[in-house]
């Protein structure tokens, strides 16, 4: 085991993918030469050279659909997206051709295409380039999005995506880069589409990922000093979506709080709360509530920003409201 | 002129009822007598008879509703007479509350099983209360009414659940084994009712041993004499007996009002508990000092059969004001019973055996009852009841005071 | 190396093309179609000449009015006909229609519905090849329409750029959808966008399948040669609508008319009897054997199954 960050996982793990299959390839925005906006690719243009490690034009439509075009080919291309804000410059190759071609054509074409993107806000870069809209990609079916709240899990998680044969989608978060955790030595993957119960508690079940899960992490760590034992659970995965043990962690503590750094409207909160009414409807001992973004295009300013954005405290009230409810 | 049918007032301290179901649609031919609908009281359900004869107009009230006494339920007149100012009460009627229901299901399913084309949901509760906990309120089947919600706006919730069952030291540890018996409805009535009379009558109790050899014979006499055209049983002798002696003794036969007043009732009537299916009954023989035994036996009888037919009319259940509750079938030695509010006492007779008894200085068999009053200490005290007791003790050793006034 | 042809066979091509496209409008109007239909009647001559001058390693990579180009990659009639019947045995086992043709196996990827969005694709399948070393063009055929598009700019930027083996043809036939060249693009010779991003480009009459032909030797033999992207401007015309139910009010019946006199496949006709490469019973046994294709085609058509409600989501993902 050793203990690493959140960015050095990442990176070993496409580093450690490209040297095993030398079909994988990178290709983005400044992700050679500058070695990535946030240095997850520094190093790999000297090491892997220009072929493998592409610097694009400021492009994405093309960065998605030549990615697609090339994974139609039999190549791993893992494609960046800079920030998840300018993936909506692809949107139609992301989610009208990535998603839909292995059905629409019966099979016959198959795409092994990895989209890595950064999600998440906190910096004062202003509403454009702050945004959390991880459930809008995870709206469509034959998409994967993976969002890792945890270094073991981004590593382990990047691997089984870049080995996927389906398209998938994996979001980083902006401001856990430097998150650090422990992680197993050697080559291990994470599977896909499995949430992980990775706080056992019996007051409440926390649901969350990515930036709500070390938050979640941190306000626990709070509750318990006022005696409330809050057992979290960790989504990893978005689409598709395991509430196996969301379900079983609810029927033990039948209250629940939902973290998630998008907007509350229809977001990752709203399908979740949905699926335990509906598959754990006579556990439901009070409303189940959702900490999430405040409805407001994220501001500039640092006060109004971190009040819009959702803090550990605002998890804290949650869960002791759940309690009182 | 029309009339209306009006929820009846079914014991003098009855102040609502829940019409459970119409026997009779809106356009048949009611006769004066006729039962009409079928209503449930605190202590019963009841058929409900009419006054009057004419057709059914208008129905005012749906099945389910609860209604207040003297509250209109429905119309009958001729055919074809204008009845429109009067179905106005329709409109000016409150709307009606409905049955809080924990059997909601089953209370449903038997309204449309009746079939009288109108289905009503009474399942509605007026409850707050979280699907979980309503779940587990259902497994252990525990009426909503008996829980106090912790939540917000007093939802009832989980926690007020366990609390609940721990309090009530159900066993909150569910065995494979266990089986868990919803209380049924009358069950719960009488549970009720008992709760209500131990918490708020001060009961005190006198035990006393009858001789009851007298009273065997002459009930063998009076059995050979009617040879098998009636019969009476030792129950029925001390029914009679109970109410002989109640004569002289008004402040047993009696209510204590909440102005602090005890009214001392003006008839004898013995409630007489009767075993069925779903729990206990009590039938009431009306002026029982003055009837005879065979009437009594017969009235008796025909109540009994009535509760256990689940058919029993208002006039079997209401207006007692003494009960006697007999366990004499089972071998029992002697047992206390609680009051049946609002009278002032109840008698429970024990079986009668043969033992021995001194006579005059020695040992003979004789043939014993054990019978314990239970008195209400707001209207009477120890002696006066004790009193009662020897005079009723009295009666029973010369029964020739059944029918005489010694 | 010029890929040498049978020209009887083109002609076979073109004719087969043509009785097919007549036959899904007529089975559109029965209500057996559903959905959108884009007919290439009129323009046959450039996909059948374009592809003919195809190596086999060649990928071509096409918009919806996609159904003649699938023809001329080798694809069979009888699956096409499936397809837009919706059948299980269609080119896509009924999951794609008309828009959504495909087969990699003869070096056909689609078949594409949003405009312009397979150019950025079509640029990602040359980099596959650039990036294993195979000398394989990529032929991504689209309208003018697309030429608007940013798509269209990001993939031909791109092509050039990264020195991508593509060879973009333009299909010019004048109208996108209703909208006239002229009113929707700056510049009506689109080979002139070309210029804009330093690719070598030229004009073909697209009503002349030998012109064509030619056209594309060349063209892909200059993309070969690593000198990096070309791009053909074919001027063409469609005698029906943009799509069936297309009411046409942005033309005139004596403009149609007047194309229809520059019929490709009558002008080849003529050429091929001219030229006394073929015999007038020759060329009515083909035009004969092209009409069996097509009866026997929809025979299998409309005695196909449907697919099974049960597959509903076969193919959603690679792993389930």
């Amino acid at each position: 085991m050793e203990r690493i960050s959140m960015r050095e996982a990442i990176s070993r793990a496409l580093w450690e993918e490209m040297e095993r299959d030398s079909d994988v390839f990178i290709m983005g925005e400044e992700v050679g030469l500058w070695g990535g906006t946030y240095a997850v690719t520094k190093g790999f243009y000297d090491h892997f050279g220009e072929e493998r490690v592409r610097d694009t034009p400021i492009a994405e439509s093309v960065i998605v659909g030549a990615a697609i075009g090339a994974a139609l080919t039999g190549l791993r291309p893992i494609a960046e997206i800079m920030t998840i804000n300018f993936a909506f410059s692809a949107m139609d190759h992301i989610v009208n051709e990535a998603a839909k071609l292995h059905y629409m054509f019966n099979g016959q074409f198959v795409l092994p295409l990895v989209i890595r993107t950064v999600s998440g806000g906190g910096r004062q870069l202003g509403a454009t380039h702050s945004q959390t809209p991880d459930a809008i990609f995870a709206h469509f079916p034959g998409l994967k999005v993976v969002a890792p709240g945890s270094p073991e899990d981004a590593k382990g998680l990047l691997k089984s995506a870049i080995r996927s044969n389906d398209p998938i989608m994996f979001i980083e978060h902006a401001t856990m880069y430097q998150v650090r955790g422990e992680v197993p030595d050697g080559d291990y993957t994470t599977p896909i589409g499995v949430s992980k119960i990775c706080r056992e508690g019996k007051d409440l079940t926390i649901i969350s990922y990515s930036k709500g899960l070390e938050l979640s992490l941190n306000a626990a760590d709070e509750l318990i000093k006022d005696g409330i034992d809050a057992e979290i659970v960790d989504l990893r995965t978005l689409r598709p979506l395991d509430m196996g043990p969301v379900i079983e962690s609810f029927k033990k503590t039948n209250r629940a709080v939902i973290v998630e750094e998008g907007w509350k409207s229809f977001g990752v909160g709203a399908e979740i709360s949905s699926r335990i009414y509906e598959e754990a409807f006579d556990y439901v001992d009070a409303p189940i509530i959702r900490v999430a973004q405040k409805e407001v295009p994220l501001p500039y300013n640092r006060n109004l920003e971190q009040a819009a954005l959702p803090q550990i405290k605002d998890i804290i009230i949650a869960a002791k409201e759940v309690l009182n409810g | 002129m029309a009339d209306i049918i009006t929820m009846p007032k079914l014991g003098f301290d009855m102040a609502e009822g829940t019409l459970v179901r119409w026997v009779k649609r809106e356009g048949d031919i009611i006769e004066k007598g006729d039962v009409i609908a079928e209503i449930e009281t605190d202590k019963a359900t009841v058929e409900v008879e009419s006054n009057y004869s004419g057709v059914l107009r208008q129905i005012l009230v749906e099945q389910g509703s609860i209604l207040p006494v003297n509250q209109p339920m429905a119309i009958i007149g001729t055919e074809d007479e204008d009845i429109s100012s009067i179905s106005l009460i329709k409109d000016e009627l409150k709307v009606p509350k409905t049955k809080r229901n924990q059997e909601g299901k089953e209370k449903t399913k038997k309204v449309e099983d009746h079939a009288s084309g109108q289905v009503m949901d009474t399942s509605k509760s007026r409850f707050l209360i979280s699907p979980l906990a309503r779940k587990l309120a259902k497994e252990y089947g525990i009426p909503l009414e008996n829980l106090k919600g912790s939540g917000p706006s007093g939802r009832i919730v989980k926690n007020d659940i366990d609390l609940f069952i721990k309090d009530q030291g159900i066993s909150s540890v569910q065995n494979d084994k266990d089986q868990i018996v919803p209380l049924k409805k009358l069950r719960m009535i009488i549970g009720k009712r008992m709760t209500s009379s131990k918490k708020s009558i001060p009961h005190f109790y006198i035990t006393r041993n009858f001789g009851v050899d007298k009273l065997f014979d002459l009930r063998t006499q009076f059995n050979d004499a009617m040879d098998g055209k009636a019969k009476i049983s030792v129950n029925d002798l001390v029914v009679k007996a109970t109410a002989v002696a109640l004569r002289r003794f008004k402040n047993l036969n009696a209510s204590i009002n909440d102005n602090d007043q005890v009214i001392q009732h003006g008839s004898i009537n013995i409630g007489i508990a009767v075993s069925v299916e779903e729990g206990l009954m009590t039938v009431v023989c009306k002026d029982t000092d003055t009837k005879s035994l065979i009437q009594i036996s017969r009235e008796t009888k025909e109540m009994a059969e009535r509760a256990r037919a689940g058919k029993v009319k208002p006039s079997d259940i209401e207006g007692s004001t003494f009960s006697i509750s007999n366990l004499g079938m089972y071998d029992v030695d002697e047992f206390i019973a609680i009051i049946n509010p609002p009278e002032a006492a109840i008698l429970a007779l024990g079986t009668a055996k043969e033992v021995p008894v001194i006579e005059n200085g020695s040992i003979q068999i004789g043939m014993v009852m054990k019978a314990t009053i239970s008195v209400d200490h707001r209207i009477s005290d120890g002696a006066e009841a004790a009193r009662f007791m020897q005079h009723l003790g009295e009666i029973l050793q010369s029964p020739i005071a059944l029918f005489v006034d010694i | 190396m010029v890929n040498e042809i049978n020209y009887l066979d083109m002609y076979y091509q073109m004719v087969q093309i043509r009785r097919m496209e007549e036959k899904a409008a007529e089975l559109y109007q029965q209500g057996k179609i559903g959905g959108f239909l884009h007919l290439y009647i009129g323009q046959e001559a450039v996909s059948t000449g374009l592809i003919s001058a195809r190596l086999p390693q060649d990928r071509v990579i096409t918009a919806y009015r996609d159904h003649g180009v699938a023809l001329n990659c080798g694809l069979a009639m009888k699956e096409i006909l499936a397809e837009l019947l919706g059948k299980a045995t269609g080119v896509s086992g009924g999951r794609g229609g008309s828009m959504h043709m495909a087969d990699p196996s003869k070096n056909f990827w689609g078949g594409h519905a949003i405009v312009g969005s397979h150019l950025p694709i079509a640029a990602g399948l040359a980099l596959g090849d650039l990036y294993k070393k195979k000398d394989s063009v990529t032929i991504c055929m689209f309208g003018e329409g697309a030429t608007n598009i940013g798509y269209f700019h990001e993939a031909l930027n791109l092509s050039k750029v990264w020195n991508l083996q593509v060879l973009w043809v333009c299909e010019n036939n004048k109208y996108g959808m209703g909208t006239q060249v002229n009113k929707a693009s700056a510049v009506t010779e689109i080979r002139q966008k070309a210029e804009g991003y330093g690719i070598p480009n030229e004009r073909v009459d697209g009503m002349d399948i030998m012109a064509v032909r030619k056209s594309s030797i060349e063209a892909l033999m200059q993309v070969r040669s690593g000198k990096g992207p070309y791009l053909l401007e074919i001027m063409t015309y469609r005698f029906r609508g943009h799509s069936m139910g297309d009411p046409e009010r942005y033309r005139t019946n004596d403009e149609i008319k007047k194309w229809e006199e520059d019929d490709p496949i009558g002008n080849f006709r003529k050429y091929l009897m001219r030229e006394k490469i073929s015999t007038e019973k020759q060329l009515l046994e083909i035009e004969n054997k092209a009409e069996d294709d097509v009866a026997e085609s929809v025979r299998f058509a409309e005695n196909s199954p449907e697919p099974k409600i049960e597959e509903l989501f076969k193919n959603t993902y690679f792993t389930d």
